[in-house]
């Protein structure tokens, strides 16, 4: 069985919002909506402070929320831990954003684009009107790991199918991979390192781990 | 106007959800109150006009709410998809539940059967806990997954269905009897005691810092206008202060009206989201973890490191 995780190393992002562009490139979504973003805290007292960039998207839970709550059946947890939406059949109630502690899904219930009414030719070849009403979230690239089950390629290792934000990522601080197979990259690198997984007592097991220093 | 400065830091503080507007927050609102007055209206023993004012009432008020919900949803005419997911989602339950509510207060309304007034009363009783569950289920507000949520909707439900019934007999002219007036101060003092336990156990598990102060915020207008002017005009009608009637009316109106407020409160402006969480700020170069951080809450609580 697999379970696809991603594996976040906090000392290595530097906020630069390289994912946050790819993934918007890669999945075509609307302005304002952001299936990757990085966000950038400032913490502590002058002259203490820090400063620490948090990559955040969905975090595909193994005991997912938003799951539970939906009324229709539209949001499932696939087989290999990927939780996916079924544009068809979502009704837009939004029952599912409510329920995610992590802020990750989002509904846009008009079509925007960058400069107004009018699409620009990129955008109306990219538009996807199934995705108007409904509810949407990062996917972890889920036609890319689709595409490894035909072509036998190893999501996390070879770049066309692992999700576009971790091919991005310039410092190498994400990694994505299977979880059960304990020679996958982010299983060895989780082995290495202390981690944590966030609002762990929500008890939804999300499939992110975010790392903040060495075993 | 002055545009309020964007810091960086406060993207990642609990923010204010904004995807069920008034017209979710009418669902909550008009249909609890009106699973509450089926209940009551199969409890007490009312004239067949009173008892059919009551039903209808109580029907239409979950029907508003449940088209106000219609006008929200981002696909309306795939409404009916919501029936798919019985096993876990309560907002199935509670559309199930609606059709059921429907047929059982309809039949009620024509027959006027005790039978059916009674179904339907259990059924409004469902309704109601339904919209609880539903409300408790979301774990992205911690408002609303506070356990203790599911007691304050239902008894705010309850007292705002008999505030109605309170109503519905004093414009019919059934009398009010001195059960029903006794019943509705014991649902006062139910909701005052449920509100003061979940806002106490709120501040002290932990919520964001706007919610809280929101809540806090409202606390002493629900006292007055919701708890204490009610519980003394029902006291006074049930000393015989001329104008009984009238101030039973006046007495319901207000249960209802501070019911409102505090959902339309606990529905909008007080469900703000999770926000994030650092059990530990990570190491950079040969330095040392952070300390962990949770914009927007006072203290923190759980997360445990790998």
């Amino acid at each position: 069985m697999k379970r696809y995780v991603m594996s976040i190393d906090l000392r290595r992002c530097v906020g630069c919002q390289t994912c946050t562009a790819a993934c918007k490139g890669a999945n075509a979504t609307p302005p304002g909506i952001q299936w990757r973003r990085v966000l950038d805290i400032e913490t502590g007292e002058f002259p203490d402070v820090r400063r620490t960039f948090l990559p955040m998207a969905c975090m595909h839970c193994a005991n997912p929320p938003c799951e539970k709550v939906c009324p229709t059946r539209a949001t499932t947890k696939r087989a290999d831990g990927l939780v996916a939406i079924d544009y068809e059949l979502c009704i837009g109630c939004a029952n599912c954003v409510m329920a995610c502690p992590y802020d990750a899904r989002s509904i846009v219930h008009e079509a925007h684009y960058a400069y107004g009414d009018t699409p620009m030719a990129s955008e109306a070849a990219r538009f996807d009107p199934d995705r108007i009403g409904v509810s949407m979230k990062c996917t972890f690239c889920v036609d890319r790991i689709d595409l490894a089950a035909l072509t036998g390629q190893i999501p996390g290792v070879d770049p066309e199918v692992t999700p576009a934000c971790v091919n991005s990522c310039i410092s190498g601080a994400m990694q994505f991979g299977d979880i059960e197979d304990p020679e996958s990259n982010v299983s060895r690198l989780l082995a290495q390192t202390q981690h944590y997984r966030m609002h762990e007592e929500l008890g939804t097991e999300p499939g992110v781990y975010y790392i903040w220093d060495q075993s | 106007m002055k545009k309020p400065l964007l810091r960086a830091s406060n993207l990642a503080s609990p923010k204010q959800q904004h995807n069920w507007d008034w017209r979710a927050a009418s669902n909550f609102i008009a249909g609890g109150a009106g699973g509450g007055l089926l209940l009551w209206t199969s409890m007490v023993n009312a004239s067949a006009d009173a008892t059919r004012m009551a039903i209808l009432l109580g029907l239409i008020l979950i029907g508003s709410g449940l088209t106000c919900v219609w006008f929200e949803i981002g696909r309306p005419w795939r409404a009916l998809n919501v029936y798919r997911h019985f096993a876990t989602s309560w907002m199935t339950r509670e559309a199930v539940v609606a059709v059921a509510v429907f047929a059982a207060g309809g039949l009620a309304f024509l027959t006027g059967t005790f039978a059916l007034v009674l179904l339907a009363g259990i059924l409004g009783l469902a309704f109601l806990y339904s919209q609880a569950r539903i409300l408790a289920a979301n774990k992205g507000i911690p408002a609303w997954r506070h356990p203790r949520s599911i007691s304050l909707m239902i008894a705010t439900g309850l007292a705002e269905g008999a505030g109605f019934l309170v109503c519905v007999l004093s414009l019919s002219s059934a009398t009010v009897g001195f059960p029903v007036l006794a019943g509705l101060i014991a649902l006062i003092v139910v909701r005052a005691f449920a509100w003061n336990t979940y806002l106490g156990a709120l501040v002290a598990d932990g919520a964001p810092d706007a919610t809280l102060k929101v809540l806090t915020g409202i606390a002493p207008r629900l006292l007055v206008v919701g708890h204490i002017l009610p519980a003394f005009a029902v006291a006074g009608a049930m000393a015989g202060m001329p104008g009984r009637a009238g101030v039973s009316f006046a007495a319901g109106i207000l249960v209802v009206a501070g019911g409102w407020f505090l959902k339309f409160t606990l529905v909008r402006r007080a469900a703000f989201t999770q926000g994030l969480a650092l059990p530990h700020l990570p190491v950079r170069g040969r330095g040392t973890a952070g300390p962990a951080t949770k914009p927007g809450w006072k203290a923190m609580p759980g997360g445990k490191a790998g």
